[in-house]
């Protein structure tokens, strides 16, 4: 019986535990279903089964003509506007597209099954290197076109032709020399650093609103604030750079990374610009005075210059130097004595070179 | 049907007297395309990628790849008034005032993620079976050059709607590329038209996105098709298939109809991920602001494996004559890519110079025949997986109250380790399935039937294996060993006295010696060491 666990004329590999025979095996010696019929490998359905696959893909695609017409229906009955119609114009055309694909592809993979015959066909492959013969002559051919060009002979046609093409090739690179202004020193700067038009130190304005921060108001211990230059309230490429987080402390509190002559009354403003790759440092926990950037996770010390704790960050967040105006409204007494935001390669050592002054 | 109906003759007869297509079609309609299920996965890359091309087509005649700000005037209520740029509010636009906008905006993010999805599984099925040898490695080096390129197509998408997690994506995409020595802030510079954000990067990224990759995609995926359809499939071992011919169905009219069918499915799943499951809801992002980001932001999938890369690496910086190395950013955003679409890109050429192996190959492995290789690509994945999964590690945290930190020292050992422990478990795995496998066929299978024997003995009849299963089993090809060993004179092959020779020769005996191998047992029906196993002869009387 050996012979019956065959399964010839399938190319499949059936699902079935290893070694059992397979489910539609034929029981008799002869198989009506596994008998070649006509040409070799092209096995033809049993009848009765395809004129029941006939009214299942019938029935499928009908369903298919349904939802396809319910999809141009929803098209014109469902309006968008708000969130809810939004919601459901989107509900009723993609699950009236969805159904009519699905439908489709149903009836077509029964019809592919159940009605199209079984193949077993085989097929010859051949190696897909050419002959010796082809080889010989494309070689000989090349040869004969490569000498009567001219091209191996005259060395200053060679020589010339290859000079052309250099500042050709080069042009379009230089093409793209306008895509951008070159860096000069503009990521050692922000806008924290420039004069106001009439002539008085920048204000710290609160982000969102805009309002100025007095300092004997601004008592929040164990809070930040997310802080932004007056005149860039809207500037995203000032933002960028410059937007502060504002944080106060019990003098007490304060350790020694931090610069005090750059505080006031223990208020703290640190670079929000995170120096691995930029996020904003936006989260804080404030029994650790730890900030957090969200994206990776490095972990500055507020209380101690911001110094690295954790994570991939590999320089303090900036501190800007803090003062205030005779209203008593908080100021950049000048700009971050180091770039803010993420590493570059002339940006060298900047802190120390800043201690080294001090 | 005997003969066709006048309105296809007539134009099939124009077309061939202009163009010969019938010596085309002659030897192409019946092209015998192999089955297996995992034949499908390159197919569901090519339909999302048609998808793609008409869901991005439609997305296009609203969308403005501006970053000039406006203030929002739509439907979308609590964005209302909001100033924005013209790019964010575009895509607010199509959401929310365009009917089926936001089903092909999320049908369109889905059949991304399912490209590159589908490319992935593809191209690890194409691995593990050993598809990509001669004479496929040109074809394997297209899609490695297709799946990155999938990744900047869809770095380029989600950065274009201008949201706020977007905004963050980007953000760290300038942070990388500011690091890189020496031309870091340039060609920051020149993506930004500037410093960061500028108002260029969407509209460039727009070209980029909508035009330069799909073309070159479109290039690549064509010649893909071609080599395959030149090359003929691989097909897995069994019954009658060799590496000489090719079995299965004709293209006209079987596979034809079975391929527009799982187009038909996959449009349709996707269809139904952008109806029922929401993706990426940029209305509830806001607008992008430098200043800003919300807690929890991740990428798209494909991206998580970088971003864990990021955020596992310790702090690493180092300065010298005034210049910055940020190791801390350079390593994690360059060394798992070039890994892994370096060692992809070497790995047939690798395969070949180990083992010497330059014949043709059109049966598949199986895996677990090439342990290996297996082994090999278990700890790729891991390494990957590893990388990717602590690319959510923050959201880990969270849902599993984990320290944080504790998540990130996990990741800095697991992913050396992992793939340590990967590589061994796979291998030991492929050796107990080939024995499995040897087994099989020298002693068969269990038939679940009890026989007494005269002298009183119970044995359990072992009936050999179905036909089919054990052609399939039996498929297994040796991998050839460089031999490395002395001839007569105690000389040993010119090739294997270098050093490298040396250790090509140990690789070689290493990858390919055959510790399984197969002593087939459908000639002889008893087996001297296991007198319970009953031979076909048998089995008759116990039906």
């Amino acid at each position: 019986m050996t012979e019956q666990n065959e399964y010839p004329e399938s190319g499949r590999v059936p699902t079935r535990v290893i070694g059992t025979p397979p489910a539609d095996a034929p029981i008799e010696e002869h198989d009506p279903i596994h008998e070649p019929a006509g040409v070799e490998g092209v096995i033809p359905q049993d009848p009765v089964k395809v004129r029941k696959a006939e009214r299942m893909v019938a029935f499928l695609f009908l369903i298919t003509f349904l939802a396809g017409a319910a999809f141009i229906a929803a098209y014109v009955i469902f309006q968008v506007g708000t969130i809810d119609k939004t919601a459901t114009s989107n509900y009723a055309l993609g699950g009236t597209l969805a159904l009519a694909l699905l439908s489709l592809g149903a009836g077509v993979t029964v019809w592919v099954r159940q009605i199209m015959p079984k193949y077993n066909l085989v097929q010859e492959r051949h190696l897909m290197a050419s002959d010796s013969d082809t080889r010989e002559y494309v070689k000989e051919t090349f040869l004969q076109g490569a000498d009567e060009s001219g091209f191996v002979k005259h060395r200053l046609l060679r020589r010339t032709l290859l000079l052309a093409a250099a500042p050709l090739g080069l042009a379009p690179l230089v093409l793209l020399k306008d895509l951008g202004p070159l860096p000069g020193t503009s990521l050692r700067h922000t806008v924290w650093g420039e004069a106001m038009k009439n002539g008085k130190p920048r204000r710290l304005v609160v982000e969102g609103t805009g309002q100025p921060i007095r300092a004997a108001d601004f008592n929040s211990p164990g809070g930040i604030l997310s802080v932004v230059p007056e005149g860039y309230e809207e500037d995203l490429n000032a933002l960028a750079k410059a937007t502060l987080i504002l944080l106060k402390f019990r003098p007490e509190e304060i350790k020694s990374g931090t610069n005090k002559n750059w505080t006031v009354d223990g208020i703290v403003a640190y670079s929000k610009i995170c120096t691995h790759v930029g996020c904003p440092a936006a989260l804080y926990e404030q029994t650790t005075h730890h900030i957090l950037c969200p994206c990776h996770q490095s972990t500055f010390d507020a209380a101690d210059g911001a110094k690295v704790i954790f994570g991939p960050a590999a320089r303090p967040l900036p501190q800007l130097p803090l003062g205030i105006d005779e209203e008593g409204y908080l100021v950049a007494k000048s700009d971050f004595k180091v770039p803010v935001g993420p590493s570059f390669w002339e940006r060298g050592d900047a802190e120390a070179e800043v201690r080294e002054k001090a | 049907m005997n003969a066709p109906p006048k309105a296809i003759t007539g134009p099939s007869t124009f077309l061939d007297d202009r163009l010969g297509a019938g010596n085309f079609l002659k030897r192409n309609l019946r092209k015998v395309f192999p089955d297996h299920w995992s034949f499908l996965l390159g197919e569901i890359a090519l339909y999302s990628f048609v998808i793609l091309l008409l869901t991005g087509t439609f997305l296009t005649f609203w969308f403005k790849p501006s970053m000039g700000e406006v203030n929002y005037l739509g439907n979308y209520a609590p964005l209302y008034d909001v100033r924005m740029s013209e790019a964010y509010a575009s895509s607010l636009h199509i959401s929310f005032d365009v009917r089926g906008g936001l089903l092909v905006r999320q049908m369109h993010h889905w059949a991304a993620l399912l490209f590159v999805a589908g490319m992935t599984a593809h191209a690890l099925r194409i691995f593990f079976t050993g598809a990509y040898r001669k004479p496929r490695e040109l074809n394997w080096l297209i899609g490695v050059g297709l799946l990155t390129l999938a990744l900047l197509e869809g770095l380029t998408g989600y950065s274009l709607p201008d949201d706020l997690l977007s905004g963050a994506g980007l953000r760290i995409t300038q942070g990388v590329a500011q690091s890189i020595p020496i031309v870091g802030t340039y060609i920051s510079f020149f993506l930004f038209g500037g410093e960061y954000p500028g108002h260029d990067v969407i509209p460039r990224f727009y070209t980029i996105h909508i035009l330069l990759i799909p073309g070159i995609l479109l290039a690549l995926i064509s010649a893909h098709m071609i080599l395959m359809w030149v090359q003929k499939h691989t097909q897995m071992p069994g019954k009658a298939r060799t590496e000489k011919n090719v079995v299965g169905a004709p293209f006209y009219p079987a596979f034809m109809a079975k391929s527009g069918a799982f187009f038909l499915f996959t449009f349709g799943v996707i269809a139904l991920l952008g109806t029922f499951a929401q993706i990426n809801p940029i209305w509830l992002f806001g607008p992008y602001n430098p200043a800003n980001i919300s807690a929890g932001s991740q990428p798209d999938w494909y991206m998580g494996f970088l971003e864990g890369a990021l955020r596992l690496m310790p702090a690493w910086e180092i300065n010298f004559l005034g210049h910055t190395v940020t190791f801390s950013v350079l390593i994690p955003a360059l060394v798992p890519m070039g890994i892994i679409m370096t060692g992809l890109a070497l790995y047939p050429f690798l395969e070949q110079w180990v083992t010497g192996d330059r014949r043709e190959h059109h049966v598949c492995d199986r895996p677990r025949n090439n342990p290996h290789r297996t082994s090999i690509g278990i700890s790729a994945i891991t390494f990957y997986g590893i990388l990717w999964l602590l690319g959510a590690n923050d959201e880990i945290s969270a849902n599993f109250h984990i320290d944080l930190y504790t998540t990130t020292w996990f990741g800095r050992f697991a992913v050396f380790i992992g793939p340590a422990i990967a590589y061994w478990i796979t291998y030991r795995t492929c050796i107990g399935l080939q024995r499995k496998d040897a087994e099989v066929l020298s002693h068969g299978v269990e038939s679940g039937v009890i026989k007494r024997m005269p002298n009183g003995q119970y044995i359990e009849v072992h009936t050999p294996p179905a036909e089919d299963i054990a052609e399939h089993i039996r498929g297994k090809k040796e991998i050839p060993v460089l031999t490395g060993s002395a001839d007569g004179d105690g000389i040993p092959p010119k090739g294997a006295r270098s050093a490298i020779g040396r250790l090509r020769t140990r690789m070689s005996e290493a990858y390919g010696t055959d510790h399984v191998p197969l002593t087939d047992g459908h000639h002889n029906g008893h087996h001297e060491e296991e007198p319970a196993a009953v031979g076909a002869g048998e089995r008759k009387e116990l039906h």
